[in-house]
Parts: structure tokens; C-alpha cells; sequence
């Protein structure tokens, strides 16, 4: 019987469950093994950030120079900053967008589940390249994550070789990503699945992988500009040659702006599925969303001097600059409006995922504030490197981009494992995070102010108070994360049945199928459920 | 299958995009020249070569700080040989740089300059500057390097002073690219 099952319909993948053993991982393009494998990676990653992040914090518990050399400092600051951009945020949204993206629009798979395989297998060999610099004779890259020449060329330990093979490679796999992520989108859905009914997390990453695609290759030329200067004898960055070492800075936040939004946009679309669900209430403005998150890709591109205001811009471009990223704060206060406007008159409840999403609804935008605040050209002058900067990065990135990962994976854990998670045990997550997160950067603000210099291993004995209270917190906010890591290996592996709509306002095609959600889902196009049609 | 073939053809044109973008980085680095150039950004003197003189304009005069900054471990002594020259706007003035080189090696030096504010890079005329070209020194030598500049007559009124400041590096290690740098600064 089987072999004719096979006879006929050859293309046995399709009507199996996955193979067994390590090759399942190792060969599959399953648009959901690969998800779950990008997720995993990045919790690891998550972890050996943090792990770094904490190194830094128990060498600032004091002033003086107690526990790590002043050299080993910087390359923690700078690994810790490349390992969570790189390692941590973007693959994780990557890997939401594999499990989701499909399941979300009513396609069988990605677009093209080999290239999937590929871009998520690279990542690994990446890291793991990027990483052994640390065991390396001169050390880790040490020159900040935004490596600013000639830092990153004429001072820079001999791995720096290493570290921008591995940026390459990382390249290569987020633009393999976005391409697919496009090409999913525009060319998968489902009949009847229009562009403006897209759910917004399908949107916001169709917007993300347009600026991956178009940054992406900047910062490959970057560092290629870098390696030539190194090993080949150009001066691209070298003024004694006829180069200019402002120019690197102009090149990298031609691509750095642009990749904050790469990792905050996707977060808005996560949040903007999760408010409606436990608010019981459509979203807010769908198409004003739509809109302001493509006016904030496009702004983007317009406000990388921002980050360069102190290298002597003529005025007129300090206040052009000035003024543009202002005008962001426009769309991303329309969206803020919506998700309020979306809880307005809707019946809350405060299930963890919610939890998160209001939690980051609040604190990003706080972050939105000091990034203000930073925008103020005369200003900046003052703020410029303190920890007032590192608190703003900080409020954007963690309660921001890392809360709103951890809301979309509490959301939709239950629609991966079949189980839904322990509540008291999210919430003790949450309310651990939320507390920590909080103790850790908010004192950063005050210290800042104050003339406190970020990346340097000793300070003033006048920060030394808050930057106990900072150290506290971030043993709190780190330590808390095993608790979400406990958390979704209980889930993983049991807890009450969920339903095929594990929350009872959630709205959506993932949720018509059943929990957990069967290897292949879709093969046939599906009938848009009433609420979408 | 003409979903396949939709996609084959998405990815060739995103690709194509990448391609385009990669390229583009490199752009950057020209466009960042002329945007320089344009807008006088970094302090950088475009305006070289030979100038029509005409009256000077005795009835301002501006101060013309000359500053000398060593790259790192260059080992000359070099300084101006007047720190600060007051100068009519459309008056050519004529000093120089001293350099010697107190080594026991042949070394070659750059001079890169730079002029503060970048608003008045573009009114400083520089009719001939030892920048313009590499500077090699025998060991124990030193050299006496001329420098002939006007301020244009059009610098705006609220400047009342300017610093032109050169920096020297140590380019004994790479002379072959700065053939490229002489060949820009000669143009």
C-alpha cells in the first residue's frame, strides 16, 4: 500500500511527518523545523549575550578596576552589542517569520524552503567563527559594535579578519531570509488574502525585509572597504591616503539607522496581532498602521547624521537631520495611538503575552522619548557616548524588540507545542523582567546626564551609587530569563491541552488550524475564516 | 506552476536590488568627495591653483591661525614658521612649514589640511602648498615647505578668523597609493 502511496503521489515529504534523527535538522526545509531552529539559536545567543552583558555590569558594580582587564572590558561591550544585534534579536524575528509568515497567510511552506534551510545553517558556522576570536592571541574584536575606523583598521586586534567573515556570513543569511520572507508574501497567499488584509506582523516583515535587502549589502561593503584598508593597502578610511575616517561613519549609519528599525518593526507587527487578541477588539486603524510603518522605512534612510551630530556636520545638516528624525516621532506615535486606542473600551484581560505587550507599549515608549531627546542637535553635544544613550538603545531594544519577542512566543507557543504555558510562572517571568529591565537602565538616564562616558571599565565615584543599583538590576533581569527558558521547555514538553485558538480573542489563519499545528499545514489553500473576509 | 515562476523571477530582481546596494556603498565613497567638495564639509580645500589678484580689502582683516598636528608616532619635527598671520581678504600671503626629519632612515610624509571653520573652507585659495605633493627627507635633513594663500574676498562678514591646520603623516610604508592622492590634489 505504501509503495503505491509513494508511486503515485511520489513527493513522499508531503504526506509524512518529519524524518528521524539529526538529519531531520540538518537537511529539512520545513518552513516550521527551520523557525523552531532559528528561535533555539537565538535564545542561546540571547544567553551568551546576556552572559556578557553581565560581565560588564559585575565590573561596574564598583568604581576601580576589579574584576576584568580593562582590554577584556571592551571586548565584551563589543561582542556583547554584535552577538545581541545579530545573534539574538534578528534571528529570533526571523524565526517567528518562518513559523508564522505561511501559517499566517494560508501557504503550505515558505517560498523557497531550500534557500530557508541555507540562510538558518550559515548562522551557526558564523557565530561560531565570530566567537572563537575571543580564544584568539590579540583577542576579540574590541572596538565597539559599530566598529569606527581607524579603530577597526589600524588598531585592531589581528581576529578583526574574523569578525568581518563573519559579518559577511551573517549578511548573506538575513538578505537569503528577507528574500524568502518577500517572495512568501507577495507570491503565497492564500485566495481572497489581499495586501491591506495581510495580519500586520506580515506586513511590518515585508516591510523589514525591503530594508534588509537594501542595507544589508551596505554593511557588507563596509566591511569590505575595511578589509581592503587592512590587507590590500587602500586608504578608504585612512586620511594619510587620501581616505577619511569620517566616511565610515557616514557608510555605517547609511546602514546602522536603518537596521534599528530592522529590529524594532517587526516587534510593532508582533504587538499589533497581540493587543487585539486579549483587548477583544480589531485593531485600531489597520491601514494607518500600513502606512506609518512604510513612512518610518522610508524616513529611515534619511537620518543616519543623527548618530554623527559631534564629527563637525556643516548646520545645515545638523538641523536637516534634526528635523527629519523628529518627524518620526510622528508615524510611530500614530501607531502607539492605535494600540491605545485599540485596548480603549475593550475587554482586557492580562494573560502573559498581554502582559509583555503592554509592558512594551509603555517602556518602548520611553525610549521613543529619550531618542528625542537625542535628536535635539545642540543638545546631543552633551549627550553624546554617556549612558544616557545606552539607556535610550537599551529602553528601545530590551522592554522594546526582547519583550516583544517573548510576547510573540507566549502567544504563540501554545500553537507550536499543543500545551499552553504556565500562567503563575509567566507572570513571575514577567513581573521579574519587568522590575529588573527597569532598576537596570533607568538609573543609566541619570548617570548619563551626569557625563558618565559609555564603553569605559572605571568611573567617577559620583556614579557609583546608581551604577550599584544598575548592576542589581541587571542580575535581576538576567538570572529572571532562566525562568523563560524553564518555562518554554515545560511547555515543550507538557501542560493542558491548548485548543486550535488557544486564546479566545485571538483572530487569524494560524489559529483555524489545529494545536499543535501539524507538520504540513495548508497544502490546500484555505477558505478566509468570516473575520477575515 | 507559475507561482514558481513568479518567484524565480522576484528573487532574480531582489537580488539584482542587492547587487545594486552593494554597489552603492562603494558610490558612497565619490559622492562623498563632491558632497565635501560642495558643501566645504570637513574643512577640506578645494580651491587650488592659480588666482586672478585683484585690491585687496583693506578695510577688515582676518587671522589666519596656522596649526601643525603630528599623526600618531610620526617622529619629524614640524611646525609653521609663523603661528598666526593676519591677512587682508584678497591679499596673497606667502610663509612656510618647517620639517626635519631627526630619523636615522628615509622616511616620506603627507600633509593632509584642514581648515576650521568648514564654513570657510571654500573662501581660502591655496596658490601653491607643500600639501600638494609627498615630502621625502633624507635622515638629519630638514626642509623649509611654502605655502602661498589668499582669503577670498567673499568670506562672509561674522568670520573674523580662521585655522588652517595640516596634519603630517607617516606615509613611508605606502608611498604607491598617495601617487593616487597627488594626482587628486594636482587637479
Amino acid at each position: 500500500m505504501s509503495t503505491l502511496d509513494t508511486a503515485l503521489h511520489g513527493d513522499e515529504q508531503m504526506h509524512h511527518g518529519p524524518a528521524r534523527g539529526l538529519g531531520r535538522w540538518l537537511f529539512t526545509t520545513n518552513h516550521k523545523d527551520i523557525g523552531t531552529m532559528y528561535l533555539w539559536f537565538s535564545l542561546l545567543m540571547f544567553l551568551v549575550g546576556g552572559s556578557m552583558a553581565l560581565m560588564i555590569r559585575a565590573e561596574l558594580f564598583q568604581p576601580g578596576l576589579q574584576l576584568v582587564e580593562p582590554g577584556f572590558f571592551n571586548q565584551m561591550t563589543t561582542m556583547h552589542g554584535l552577538i545581541m544585534v545579530f545573534g539574538a534579536v534578528m534571528p529570533a524575528f526571523v524565526g517567528l517569520a518562518n513559523w508564522m509568515v505561511p501559517m499566517m497567510i494560508g501557504a503550505p511552506d515558505m517560498a523557497l524552503p531550500r534557500m530557508n534551510n541555507w540562510s538558518f545553517w550559515i548562522l551557526p558556522f558564523a557565530f561560531a567563527m565570530l566567537i572563537s576570536t575571543l580564544f584568539m592571541s590579540g583577542g576579540a574584536p574590541n572596538f565597539g559594535w559599530t566598529f569606527y575606523a581607524p579603530l577597526s583598521t589600524t588598531y585592531a586586534p589581528p581576529s578583526v579578519t574574523y569578525f568581518i567573515f563573519a559579518i559577511h556570513m551573517m549578511g548573506i543569511s538575513s538578505i537569503m531570509g528577507a528574500i524568502n520572507i518577500i517572495a512568501t508574501i507577495l507570491n503565497m497567499r492564500a485566495p481572497g488574502m489581499t495586501m491591506m488584509k495581510l495580519p500586520l506582523f506580515c506586513w511590518t516583515w515585508l516591510i523589514t525585509a525591503f530594508l534588509l535587502i537594501a542595507v544589508m549589502p551596505v554593511l557588507a561593503g563596509v566591511v569590505t572597504m575595511m578589509l581592503m584598508d587592512i590587507h590590500f593597502g587602500t586608504s578608504f578610511f585612512d586620511a594619510g591616503g587620501g581616505g577619511d575616517p569620517v566616511l565610515f561613519q557616514h557608510v555605517f549609519w547609511f546602514f546602522g539607522h536603518p537596521e534599528v528599525y530592522i529590529m524594532i518593526l517587526p516587534a510593532f507587527g508582533i504587538i499589533s496581532q497581540i493587543i487585539p487578541a486579549f483587548a477583544r477588539k480589531r485593531l485600531f486603524g489597520y491601514a494607518s498602521m500600513v502606512y506609518a510603518t512604510a513612512s518610518i522605512a522610508i524616513l529611515s534612510f534619511l537620518v543616519w547624521a543623527h548618530h554623527m551630530f559631534t564629527v563637525g556636520i556643516p548646520l545645515a545638516g545638523e538641523l536637516f537631520f534634526m528635523y527629519a528624525t523628529m518627524l518620526i516621532a510622528v508615524p510611530t506615535g500614530v501607531k502607539v495611538f492605535n494600540w491605545v486606542a485599540t485596548m480603549f473600551r475593550g475587554s482586557m484581560t492580562f494573560e502573559t503575552p498581554m502582559l509583555f505587550a503592554l509592558a512594551f507599549v509603555v517602556l518602548f515608549t520611553i525610549g521613543g522619548f529619550s531618542g528625542l531627546m537625542l535628536a535635539i542637535a545642540p543638545v546631543d553635544f552633551q549627550y553624546h557616548d554617556t549612558y544616557f544613550v545606552v539607556a535610550h538603545f537599551h529602553y528601545v531594544l530590551v522592554p522594546g524588540a526582547v519583550f516583544a519577542i517573548m510576547a510573540g512566543v507566549y502567544y504563540w507557543l501554545p500553537k507550536w507545542t499543543g500545551h499552553m504555558l504556565d500562567e503563575r510562572m509567566g507572570r513571575l517571568h514577567f513581573w521579574l523582567s519587568f522590575i529588573g529591565v527597569n532598576i537596570t537602565f533607568f538609573p543609566m538616564h541619570f548617570i548619563g546626564l551626569a557625563g558618565m562616558p559609555r564603553r569605559i571599565p572605571d568611573y567617577a565615584l559620583q556614579f557609583a551609587d546608581f551604577n550599584m543599583v544598575a548592576s542589581l538590576g541587571a542580575f535581576l533581569f538576567g538570572l529572571s530569563q532562566l525562568i523563560f527558558v524553564w518555562n518554554v521547555i515545560a511547555c515543550v514538553r507538557g501542560g493542558r491541552k491548548a485548543e486550535a485558538r488557544a486564546w479566545e480573542g485571538a483572530e487569524g489563519l494560524e489559529w483555524e488550524v489545529p494545536s499543535p499545528a501539524p507538520y504540513h499545514t495548508f497544502s490546500e489553500p484555505p477558505k478566509l475564516p468570516e473575520s477575515l473576509r | 506552476m507559475s507561482v514558481q515562476a513568479d518567484n524565480r523571477r522576484l528573487v532574480r530582481r531582489l537580488i539584482l536590488g542587492c547587487v545594486l546596494m552593494f554597489g552603492f556603498g562603494f558610490a558612497l565613497v565619490p559622492l562623498y568627495d563632491v558632497f565635501c567638495e560642495v558643501t566645504g564639509l570637513n574643512g577640506k580645500i578645494t580651491n587650488t591653483g592659480p588666482v586672478a589678484l585683484s585690491d585687496a580689502d583693506t578695510s577688515r582683516q582676518i587671522k589666519v591661525r596656522l596649526l601643525a598636528v603630528h599623526n600618531e608616532g610620526m617622529p619629524w619635527t614640524f611646525g609653521p614658521q609663523q603661528g598666526v598671520i593676519l591677512a587682508h581678504p584678497g591679499e596673497m600671503k606667502q610663509t612656510a612649514f618647517v620639517a626635519s626629519n631627526p630619523t636615522g632612515r628615509r622616511m616620506v610624509a603627507q600633509a593632509i589640511p584642514s581648515v576650521a571653520p568648514a564654513e570657510a573652507a571654500r573662501y581660502l585659495h591655496k596658490v601653491n602648498c607643500f600639501c600638494f605633493e609627498q615630502q621625502a627627507l633624507q635622515s638629519g635633513e630638514s626642509v623649509e615647505m611654502p605655502l602661498l594663500f589668499v582669503v577670498d574676498k567673499n568670506l562672509p562678514a561674522h568670520i573674523r578668523s580662521l585655522t588652517l591646520s595640516y596634519t603630517l603623516f607617516d606615509i613611508s610604508q605606502q608611498t604607491v597609493n598617495t601617487e593616487r592622492v597627488e594626482k587628486e590634489h594636482a587637479l
